[in-house]
């Protein structure tokens, strides 16, 4: 009888060391799931995601670039368009998320630099094939500027001895012609 | 025996170019305007300068040159060439003061895309280009899609029979009225027309789709300019795609469609003849060679299964498509994305597309669907003959305003272009090759330039080699102009040279 229970104790001991270790290792396996999806979504370019658009069809990647041009609310979302030097984006956001945009690129402002984590579409079926990125969430990594234009001194001067030329060929024109 | 040419000569085409000169350096006073507005002052500055040599060189030559004289045709034509070649050098001028562009080649490859209506571009940092550059670069669009030389003739030229010289010079084959300068008067009505209902109609889709007002009728109007003259360029670096809107892109797709008729249909639709619209031998091949190459395009796209929905394959393969057969050049994708993701077999239909190009005497490139038309009714014609008997009287007719006989000189001028064109497209593609891009890439890319189309593979980009962004120039240059007097200013040099 003891030697049945010392048994079936064994045995328990044996279940639950290997369901620990299959907890063990399926952990293991989600951590290194997890750290490698980072590692897969850190930082990529626009330039990698659009030459391996395939390769990152419907994964999660992290993307940071200045919101540039206007943002464009559409109903509860809003079009963000993020260029990171080499290429802009479109990225679908929430509304809410996008109101801590203050900050486009244009001419006479730099835009908030912005760290997107989202999905990136190569061909959305939602947008009609457009490649995006549907945002999940966005984080401002540094703020934008209006830029305050000072005028060209060297370029004024050059306008004004080229005016000089200018006027002084249409006189002598207007000269020979009387 | 080669003439060597005359001091007359050179002071004709002096005189002439000098006035053409003048002209486009008033076009400059525009973004001059708008950037004073908008309080750009540095970018109004390279305006003022580009305003001021282009005044310059212009009263310069129309002083030195001075002539009461009429043109002759080889004068007319060599006017016509070298307007387009001053016009890429002085509009690059304040391009390249802007800073955006790496060196004044690439402004020169832009201004020519630019006034050529081709829409490759070499820029950097479009999205920080000033509001009075950003005009620049559709403005030269709209005046080169109606022809440099046709702005003069409306504004400047008043009563010379060497209008029609430079007219035909440009590229135009056909009056709509029996006055050139009337013919001149009445494009620009028609594309100012239009530019008022086209700018409006995409600034209320624009405004719908959440851009603030002044920024909807800026965009409007420049891709308005952009899109009639089947040019290509677009305010933003993403082109279309910037806006993710189908109503916008379908706008668009109306628009770039109008560029492509005819203005001498235009006309006739004005006029209240809206039957010419499915009788005329141009809008039926249009719609023909359309669906034909959409046909191989979707065949193409659906091997790889790049776009499995409806409305994806519309608003990428069918827009990418039509972009290339008006010649436009507006893209819904990014230009890896056709390389990357698009079959051998889509690039062959939309190369295609790009190679046949839209209406004569419209603001599009390439071969152009009347000389598709006869050519295929010439072939109909002697096809016929080959079956028939020996007897019978075998005539082709085709429709164009009226009932026209298809005769052997109508099929060798356009079999002619047809070989120039293709030989063109081949020049470029060898280039290509030469600097080492893949053959169907050079191929897409060479057709693109020399059609005046404007889609890009990836191949147009700051880094490509100095002898391919020459290439291109060369190739958008001649395209546009359709070769003759591209062709009369070569003989020119070699006869100013060897003449006696």
């Amino acid at each position: 009888m003891n030697k049945l229970k010392a048994e079936n104790s064994k045995r328990k001991i044996k279940t639950q060391s290997l369901k620990f270790l299959v907890l063990n290792f399926g952990f293991t396996l989600f951590a290194l799931r997890l750290t490698l999806s980072v590692v897969f979504a850190q930082s990529i370019s626009s330039t990698e995601l659009i030459n391996n658009a395939k390769q990152y069809d419907g994964k999660v990647v992290v993307y940071t670039g200045e919101a540039i041009g206007e943002l464009m609310a559409r109903d509860k979302f809003a079009w963000l368009n993020v260029n990171d030097g080499k290429a802009a984006i479109g990225i679908w956001i929430d509304k809410n998320l996008a109101k801590e945009i203050t900050y486009t690129g244009s001419y006479k402002s730099k835009g908030d630099w912005v760290e997107i984590v989202g999905i990136f579409q190569r061909a959305c079926p939602e947008h009609g094939g457009d490649l995006d990125i549907h945002a999940l969430g966005m984080r401002k990594i540094s703020g934008g500027r209006q830029d305050i234009e000072r005028l060209n001194l060297s370029k004024r001067n050059q306008a004004i001895v080229l005016l000089g030329v200018l006027c002084s060929i249409w006189i002598l024109t207007r000269l020979k012609y009387k | 025996m080669i003439l060597r040419p005359c001091l007359d000569d050179f002071k004709n085409i002096g005189y002439y170019l000098g006035k053409i000169i003048l002209g486009l350096g008033l076009t400059m006073l525009i973004p001059v305007i708008l950037g004073l507005t908008r309080g750009e002052i540095n970018p109004a500055l390279d305006f003022v300068m580009g305003i001021e040599i282009t005044l310059i060189l212009g009263l310069v030559l129309t002083k030195l040159c001075f002539t009461e004289k009429d043109l002759n045709w080889m004068q007319g034509m060599i006017v016509v060439s070298l307007s387009w070649l001053m016009a890429m050098i002085l509009g690059a001028i304040p391009l390249y003061l802007s800073g955006h562009w790496k060196s004044y080649l690439d402004a020169c490859f832009d201004a020519m895309s630019g006034f050529a209506t081709t829409g490759l571009t070499l820029v950097q940092d479009l999205d920080h280009l000033s509001f009075a550059h950003n005009l620049w670069r559709h403005l030269i669009m709209f005046i080169g899609g109606q022809g440099i030389v046709i702005v003069a003739l409306a504004l400047f030229v008043k009563g010379i029979s060497g209008a029609f010289k430079m007219y035909v010079g440009e590229a135009r084959d056909e009056r709509v009225l029996p006055n050139v300068i009337h013919t001149a008067r009445f494009i620009w009505l028609v594309s100012i027309v239009y530019l008022i209902l086209g700018t409006a109609a995409l600034a209320v889709v624009a405004m719908l789709n959440g851009m603030r007002p002044f920024n909807a009728f800026f965009h409007g109007a420049c891709v308005f300019m952009a899109a009639f003259d089947t040019g290509g360029f677009a305010p933003q670096s993403q082109n279309i795609l910037y806006y993710h809107s189908l109503p916008f892109e379908v706008v668009t797709v109306i628009i770039m469609v109008l560029g492509a008729i005819n203005f001498k249909l235009h006309y006739h639709i004005w006029m209240g003849n809206r039957k010419e619209i499915i009788k005329n031998i141009e809008t039926v091949t249009f719609f023909i060679t359309i669906m034909l190459t959409f046909f191989i395009t979707a065949v193409g796209l659906n091997q790889l299964g790049t776009y499995p929905k409806a409305v994806m394959f519309f608003r990428k393969g069918f827009y990418q498509l039509i972009s290339g057969h008006t010649g436009t050049g507006y893209m819904t994708i990014y230009a890896q994305q056709f390389i990357n993701e698009w079959s051998h077999l889509a690039l062959v239909g939309v190369i295609i597309a790009m190679a046949l190009g839209g209406a004569v005497c419209s603001t599009t490139g390439a071969i152009k669907m009347l000389r598709i038309g006869i050519i295929f009714k010439a072939l109909k014609e002697d096809l016929k003959r080959i079956i028939l008997p020996e007897r019978a009287i075998v005539v082709q007719k085709f429709h164009h305003i009226k009932e026209v006989f298809v005769e052997d000189k109508q099929a060798r001028a356009a079999l002619l272009i047809t070989l120039a064109y293709l030989v063109l497209y081949g020049i470029g593609a060898i280039a290509g090759m030469w600097c080492g891009y893949p053959f169907l890439d050079s191929l897409f890319e060479s057709t693109s330039a020399a059609a005046n189309v404007g889609l890009s593979c990836g191949i147009t980009e700051v880094n490509m080699p100095a002898v391919l962004k020459l290439t291109y120039i060369f190739q958008m240059w001649a395209g546009r102009l359709e070769f003759m007097s591209v062709f009369t200013l070569i003989g020119f040099f070699i006869a100013a040279i060897k003449g006696k």
